[in-house]
């Protein structure tokens, strides 16, 4: 099977530029093509092995266009989203690299932005981030030197006019698609969608939104969004997720900031036999009416600890139609290792050790090397 | 119960944060440590952001007018004794925190600096859904009040302009005087 975004000269190289196209990236093609994108959040590992990455991205391989890493979502330690990225756009897979300004100041995100997008990142998400006050480690200074809209503004200024905020040239700027976040479900309501006009205006070219779990009040969104034209200078991915349990859904509701789950679906959840099954059932109805709102390009699966679940999600949901995204193959060089070594296995007779030193040194002895 | 402990918390096997019984905690901890002060008048200044508006223009004015007496005093000068008065009245009204570079008409008369993350383009996704912030519960999400204060001016719609990130370097001195100063060039500039 071939794909269509993928360089000849190998997976993990940029693909060729396009006019109208900012980034060198797959997920850009894809949403600029007018496709119905897939997106996942990937749960970073808390370990050094890279294997842990290789082994938690494998599960999404051939149903998401695009894997997010993390930057310590939650304000919880984990590998570091500039690490994830480092490893993945290696093996080729396509990555959103999500940028949190609670802890690193503009210094160091300048920096991150120019090393991920040499090491092949070509998607850049910009945040603000939870407070320290939400993750494993509240006593941590919070940094904020940059909010969401000025960092989106940063990029896009490296970007697009070559320099970093203090003016300095950059030789050769980072191509990256620059998304932003939105939450449609938390006060000032009739704001939201003047702040998504902001974060536009700052940069923003997609936009993945909060978890949604009340879709009336997402068509109220994107209603006012249409009516701002939105829709149409910006990609929205609308965010969805599993819930696992009612028991988990009160936990995040009150412990999570920024999601919001109406009581119908936790009573919903509440009533099931199967409530992991149901959270799923939910997650795909849910995925399908945002689908059929205007103005949605795509949906974001945030599956957390349930990741194995967002194949079946994206399959059952039937988002994709008949299009498969990239999926690593096993490349031509791999195959012509495994022949060879085949060929040695099975063709060539075994050899005595003894018996070929024997011989070596009776052939060294004919042409006199050895007394 | 196991664990690695530190500081009053101790983390058991399972990751989870719990606290040591005797721990000692004081009232109403803030990891920002910002100073605690009731939001009584903060809350008055948005709700009348019409009004303050009005003042805030005359008062523009009025400085202005003075630059010639600012000039010959010397810039340099004058900055602490308006800075004296600046953070007072402005610690007063909008629990200021001498950023330098006040930026209240665009944020409904809400001082952008009270918030946590410091934010200065609009509400995080955080927002409680009664208004109150994220990080303190307590406390009215001051993007929430900024919306509501920016409906009542005149110049309100300057919310939607994207804000520069804020220059640390010109903390702690004087939003005032640096305003006349660019208004008086920009004026010598025109004619």
């Amino acid at each position: 099977m071939t794909f269509p975004d993928v360089n000849p000269a190998g997976v993990h190289l940029p693909l060729e530029p396009l006019p109208g196209h900012s980034s060198r990236g797959r997920l850009e093609r894809v949403l600029r093509r007018g496709e119905f994108a897939v997106t996942a959040e990937l749960n970073p590992p808390d370990s050094a092995d890279p294997q842990d990455v290789y082994d938690r991205a494998a599960v999404f391989e051939g149903w998401v266009d695009a894997i997010n890493a993390v930057d310590a979502s939650g304000a919880n330690c984990h590998m570091s989203s500039v690490g994830i990225c480092a490893l993945l756009t290696r093996m080729g897979y396509a990555v959103v690299m999500q940028v949190a300004c609670r802890d690193r100041n503009r210094i160091a995100i300048q920096g991150d932005v120019l090393g991920a997008a040499a090491m092949g990142v070509a998607n850049v998400l910009c945040l603000t981030g939870d407070g320290v006050q939400a993750g494993d480690q509240p006593g941590a200074m919070p940094v904020f030197d940059l909010d969401s809209m000025s960092l989106l503004e940063t990029v896009r200024v490296m970007r697009d006019e070559q320099r970093f905020l203090s003016g300095r040239k950059i030789t050769s700027p980072p191509h990256v698609f620059i998304g932003a976040a939105a939450n449609p479900f938390a006060p000032p309501y009739d704001f939201r969608p003047l702040r998504l006009a902001k974060k536009i205006e700052a940069g923003a070219e997609f936009v993945q939104t909060q978890y949604c779990f009340d879709v009336p009040m997402f068509e109220n969104y994107m209603r006012r969004v249409r009516e701002l034209g939105l829709h149409e200078r910006c990609f929205i991915l609308v965010g969805v997720g599993p819930l696992a349990s009612a028991r988990a859904a009160r936990w995040i509701r009150t412990n999570v900031p920024g999601i919001y789950i109406p009581d119908a679906v936790i009573a919903r959840l509440e009533g099931a036999e199967n409530q992991k099954l149901e959270g799923k059932r939910i997650c795909i109805e849910i995925i399908q009416a945002c689908r059929e709102i205007a103005g949605v390009s795509g949906v974001h699966v945030m599956a957390y600890r349930q990741e194995e679940l967002v194949a079946e999600i994206v399959h059952e949901a039937g988002v994709l139609s008949d299009r498969r995204p990239w999926r690593r193959e096993p490349s031509p060089d791999d195959a012509v290792v495994a022949e060879r070594l085949q060929s040695i296995l099975t063709e060539q007779e075994s050899v005595d050790p003894e018996a070929a030193a024997a011989e070596a040194v009776a052939q060294a002895r004919e042409t006199e090397q050895v007394p | 119960m196991a664990g690695i402990g530190f500081g009053n918390w101790s983390i058991t096997a399972a990751g989870r944060r719990t606290k040591r019984a005797g721990d000692y905690q004081p009232h109403h901890v803030s990891v920002t440590r910002r100073l605690r002060k009731p939001y009584t008048i903060r809350l008055w200044s948005v709700r009348h952001a019409r009004f303050l508006e009005i003042v805030y223009a005359a008062f523009a004015d009025l400085f202005l007018k003075l630059h010639p007496f600012w000039h010959f005093v010397g810039y340099g000068r004058a900055e602490p004794p308006v800075k004296f008065v600046e953070r007072r009245v402005k610690g007063l009204l909008f629990d200021c925190r001498m950023c330098g570079q006040c930026i209240l008409s665009a944020t409904g008369m809400s001082c952008p600096m009270n918030c946590p993350k410091r934010l200065r383009n609009g509400p995080c996704g955080g927002v409680r859904a009664n208004g109150n912030c994220e990080v303190e519960p307590d406390m009215p999400c001051v993007w929430v009040q900024a919306w509501s204060g920016s409906r009542l001016m005149q110049g309100g719609d300057a919310i939607l302009a994207v804000q520069k990130p804020v220059d640390h370097s010109l903390r702690e001195t004087s939003a005032w005087l640096r305003v006349t100063a660019e208004a008086a060039e920009a004026r010598k500039a025109k004619a």
